[in-house]
């Protein structure tokens, strides 16, 4: 089927432009599932793992970003306003039970700020991203210490002569 | 204090985990009485707050971490079946601590107060897992379960580094999909609390869109690797056959039970019914998966002569019959489901515990260990026996009850092909251990088995088996265990129906 310039165009703007980040997380996470599962070399396969870990932390950020917002951090202006309404609860504390007056503080508009919350929780993730990095060198380098090879190939021919020689 | 009970159970075990790594240091001989020193207090409280679900039947505690409101902050939440879930693990985990006395001793000399670190913190992880009703808190419990039984796998004998490699991998595969998953359901419904995502879910009718689905599909790919459901079940019985003896009598009745145990509760409290049975087709296709894994799980463990692997094949068929029990969509086969995960834990088991003995008694790990064992080490066999026939399912051990709510769900759904496969295995089964009854009970060279004529004096310690009772106390116990669930089934089914009740099953 030919597809004129235009109409090619017209699907990447619609299918493509939009989910841009949809479509860089996919590819880089079959690219790190496909390293994992086909690769002969332990250390690939691992490299393969964190692309693949990489991929999703890449989603998880991205779907936080709304279009026209900034850092989730608060402004200078509205940090004084706040404090200002902190001080004046803070004098008038005779009924220390009593709700404060959310009233007072100055109203934050959330489409102003991109959603820290899937940030927050990538934080976990890169560490135990890391963490299972980390191990799998390590159990790698056992591997190694055992078969005096990282070729998958080789160890499995290694282990089985070792089983036919002990039958 | 009662309050802070869902706290304790996971706290317990870190704080235990943390001691014994400094502990050790000074003194490695301490670090087992710090372990059943956490586990003992961990597997009180599960009790105690068991005993607290059920005080008021129908309802279910809910204990939030520092006091945020479930939106904000993470929430622990216990049914009847969590509570049944938790006394499992921790009474797992407790007994099995006993049993490693020695094992760890011999099995990784100057190294136990790691092994010992990385065991508790195994069992808070699993402990987690079944508490918290936060989904990405889920995800991080998952993975800190997962990153210590790979470490606890790769310290067995010299295949077994290579067995956690791939079980790495695997695992690994498995959780992302589920973090993919949880990311999807994030986005249409803003929340991570199970119950939240529910009632978002309901309240703005978006069950049918396509972003739910695919987390749907994502989470249960993910939960399917993780509990090794029959075509994604390679890894599992290297990993468990290879790793040391303690090692596996954790995590052979633990790991796949406790992933079971999340499917359910995903697809209960996070989906709810009507979203999972909607489309006949996909949980009928469920069922049938179910039933190959059941089949194959069952001819591959006839096939081997490998002790351990024949039992970590058996558990590739009785994941079968729990994801199978639970996609019936019906009552019978959900009550079937959860009686099973605490049936086959105890199953499971036992017959490791037995298996191990056998195995480290006779220095064999074939089938010809059990060549006369009946007289060598009678205890251990009457246990092995029991654990067995609650396999095979012969009444009155908890596995004939947990087969027959499973069949009479099928047959409820009409689903005959997994009513068939049921019975199928419990045929192979019986074939295979009554292979290894008689090597054990009747030995072809009778005077290895016998000895005729002789002194009986001549044996002294036989009726110890020769075994230390550190080994010998928890596979008895657990070997009661089997009779115990058995003849409670009416009572343990009760609580199970009070916690299936609000879920509008058929």
């Amino acid at each position: 089927m030919m597809l004129d310039h235009a109409m090619l165009a017209n699907l990447i703007e619609d299918t493509v432009v939009p989910k841009i980040n949809f479509w860089i997380y996919i590819i880089l996470m079959m690219t790190g599932l496909y390293a994992m599962i086909s690769k002969n070399n332990l250390i690939k396969k691992l490299i393969g793992m964190s692309i693949f870990q990489t991929a999703i932390i890449l989603f998880y950020v991205s779907i936080g970003v709304k279009s026209g917002s900034g850092i989730p951090i608060l402004g200078a202006e509205t940090q004084r306003e706040f404090h200002e309404v902190e001080h004046h609860n803070h004098e008038h504390d005779e009924h220390p039970e009593e709700f404060p007056d959310v009233y007072a503080y100055p109203t934050i508009n959330p489409d102003d700020y991109a959603n820290p919350l899937p940030h927050v929780l990538m934080l976990t993730a890169i560490v135990v991203g890391v963490s299972t990095l980390g191990l799998a060198l390590a159990i790698s380098q056992k591997i190694y210490h055992e078969y005096g090879s990282i070729e998958e190939d080789e160890i499995l021919a290694q282990i089985k002569t070792r089983s036919d020689n002990d039958d | 204090m009662t309050d802070q009970l869902p706290a304790i159970i996971v706290l317990m075990p870190l704080l235990g985990a943390l001691l014994s790594v400094l502990l050790g240091m000074f003194d490695r001989k301490l670090c087992l009485p710090v372990a059943l020193v956490a586990l003992a207090i961990t597997a009180s409280s599960a009790v105690a707050m068991l005993a607290n679900v059920l005080a008021s039947p129908g309802q279910s505690l809910s204990y939030r971490f520092g006091g945020w409101d479930p939106l904000v902050g993470i929430e622990y939440r216990i049914d009847a079946l969590s509570g049944l879930v938790v006394l499992a693990i921790t009474a797992v985990g407790f007994l099995n601590a006993i049993y490693s006395k020695t094992r760890v001793r011999d099995e990784s000399p100057r190294r136990e107060h790691y092994f010992y670190a990385l065991y508790l913190l195994l069992v808070a992880g699993l402990c987690g897992m079944v508490l918290t009703n936060d989904a990405f808190n889920l995800y991080v419990l998952l993975e800190i379960c997962s990153l210590t039984s790979y470490a606890l796998i790769a310290i067995g004998n010299r295949r077994a580094a290579l067995a956690s490699f791939n079980y790495v991998i695997i695992g690994t595969i498995g959780a992302s999909f589920y973090l993919l998953g949880v990311g999807y359901l994030y986005i249409k419904t803003g929340a991570l609390n199970m119950d939240g995502i529910h009632a978002a879910l309901r309240a703005n009718d978006i069950a049918d869109s396509p972003t739910i689905k695919v987390g749907f599909i994502l989470i249960m790919l993910g939960v399917w690797i993780k509990m090794a459901l029959f075509p994604l079940h390679g890894w599992l019985s290297n990993a468990y056959s290879y790793a040391p003896t303690t090692t596996g009598t954790l995590m052979a009745p633990l790991m796949t039970k406790v992933m079971v145990y999340i499917m359910i509760r995903m697809m209960l409290s996070v989906f709810g019914t009507e979203f999972v049975f909607h489309e006949e087709f996909w949980s009928n296709g469920v069922v049938w998966i179910a039933t190959v894994a059941i089949i194959a799980g069952s001819v591959l463990a006839l096939a081997r002569s490998d002790i351990k692997k024949m039992l970590t094949y058996l558990i590739v068929a009785e994941v079968g019959y729990m994801v199978g029990g639970a996609w019936l969509g019906n009552h019978s086969g959900m009550i079937g489901a959860s009686y099973h995960i605490l049936s086959d834990a105890a199953m499971t088991f036992c017959l490791f515990l037995a298996a191990g003995i056998i195995i480290n008694r006779t220095g064999e790990a074939r089938m010809n260990a059990f060549d006369g064992a009946f007289k060598k080490y009678p205890l251990t066999m009457i246990g092995f026996t029991v654990g067995a026939l609650a396999m095979i399912g012969l009444p009155p051990s908890c596995g004939f009850f947990s087969k027959f709510y499973l069949i009479s769900g099928g047959i409820e759904a009409g689903q005959w092909g997994f009513v068939v496969a049921l019975l199928f295995s419990s045929l192979v089964n019986a074939v295979l251990f009554f292979r290894i009854f008689e090597r054990a009970y009747f030995p072809k060279d009778l005077a290895s088995g016998f000895e005729f004529g002789g002194d009986p004096d001549a044996k002294p310690d036989r009726s110890l088996d020769q075994v230390p009772y550190s080994m010998l106390v928890p596979m008895l116990i657990a070997a009661a265990s089997l009779l115990v669930i058995g003849l409670a089934n009416q009572t343990i089914v009760g609580w199970l129906n009070t916690a299936l009740a609000s879920f509008s099953l058929k």
